[in-house]
């Protein structure tokens, strides 16, 4: 079962969630998808000692071949290409390895190379994958697809979001089995809560709540869901003792076993929801 | 000679944009004549790579010059491989920029500023 925590807005707990449910689940894999900033490694301290390049193909001009037509220009949809005075630039970065250009080109004057845009670490049994995007580089998918390809291993697959709801996110979760959708009980945790609602409920996917620093004097959260008849699946309450713990990359499932018992009582939960 | 500002509108009354890549308009002006024409910026609203598609569309008007607020790294190398000749632009309007131009009192760039600074 592929379980993917997502949050709409950043800082909620996704981390803490999915690191947390990963440590407490015996075969479980933990996979963290946000490649910009994984940090899930903080807290669960696997040894890295697998490292995988993620490379995508971008186009090369051979200059002898090309009449600067401007043929892949107009093929390219994201705009990586410029042709300047029949010269062709190629903006590497902005491409999405479509292979369109090359397949526009009169000439056969395009072919594609690989190049690196980031990487994947992983401990010897791979219960514990991140990928990692190099500094510079604007898209994620690449690392995204690549880590997919690395999951179902295991019998529980936890993946740890970006947060947002972009394509990053889209591709993250669309062929995961359940939703854990972590909120926070402020203004802008329900109004992000709302989009990743809309995202996921877009996608098809089965989702619940969790919120995160739950407290007796804000009930938004569990009041909003109550309306719309969404699960709220756990609460952790907002606590110095969890926050103390946290900043020294300690979660709460490693040092109580109340909140350990409560994960696992969370997966339970799960599987009842899409049995 | 033939150059090109970035616009928020479609009169050259109207005010310089700063943007360059997602600059709704371009006035295309001849300093020889006073005549001018405008032309929809088809990037403005591009996903991606909008200041590549900005620049190409620059050249392609046979501008040699080009007044505009900031440009990021990318157009500045289509630009730049273009001769285009960059401008930073007053917060006044297009025509007031013109004849700044005409006078030589803008200042000519050729630093990109960051990716994405104009959606800041």
């Amino acid at each position: 079962m592929k379980i993917a925590v997502l949050s709409g807005k950043g800082g909620t707990g996704k981390t803490t969630v999915s690191a947390s449910l990963a440590y407490s689940l015996h075969n479980s894999q933990y996979v963290d998808c946000d490649v910009e900033e994984p940090n899930g490694n903080i807290f669960l301290k696997a040894s890295l000692t697998e490292k995988e390049a993620v490379m995508v193909l971008n186009p090369v001009v051979n200059d002898d071949l090309c009449t600067g037509c401007g043929a892949c220009q107009q093929a390219c949809q994201f705009n990586a290409i410029a042709v300047i005075n029949k010269k062709v630039m190629i903006f590497d970065n902005i491409c999405h390895s479509c292979g369109a250009c090359k397949i526009a080109c009169p000439t056969g004057a395009i072919s594609e190379v690989p190049r690196e845009v980031g990487i994947i670490e992983s401990n010897s049994s791979h219960t514990f994958m991140h990928g990692k995007l190099n500094l510079n580089e604007p898209l994620t998918i690449p690392v995204i697809l690549q880590l997919r390809k690395k999951m179902n291993k295991y019998n529980h697959v936890i993946i740890d979001s970006a947060p947002g709801a972009s394509c990053t996110v889209v591709s993250t979760i669309e062929d995961c089995d359940y939703c854990v959708l972590v909120t926070e009980p402020t203004p802008f945790g329900l109004h992000d809560l709302k989009i990743a609602i809309d995202l996921v409920k877009q996608l098809k996917l089965p989702f619940g709540v969790v919120v995160n620093k739950a407290m007796d004097s804000d009930t938004s959260i569990q009041v909003f869901c109550k309306e719309q008849n969404i699960d709220v699946l756990m609460e952790l309450p907002y606590s110095k003792e969890i926050a103390k713990n946290y900043s020294k990359g300690i979660l709460p499932v490693q040092y109580s076993n109340h909140y350990k018992d409560e994960f696992i009582k969370l997966l339970a939960t799960i599987k009842e929801r899409t049995s | 000679m033939k150059i090109a500002i970035t616009s928020t509108g479609k009169e050259i009354t109207d005010l310089l944009e700063k943007k360059f890549g997602r600059a709704e308009f371009f006035i295309i002006a001849d300093t020889e004549n006073s005549e001018y024409k405008v032309i929809d910026n088809k990037a403005a609203m591009e996903a991606g790579g909008a200041g590549i598609q900005a620049g190409q569309t620059i050249i392609e008007e046979k501008a040699t010059a080009l007044i505009t607020g900031n440009v990021g790294p990318n157009a500045m190398k289509v630009l730049t491989s273009g001769n285009i000749a960059i401008y930073r632009g007053e917060s006044v309007s297009v025509e007031a920029n013109i004849s700044l131009f005409k006078q030589k009192k803008l200042q000519q760039i050729n630093t990109a500023v960051a990716s994405h600074f104009g959606m800041k």
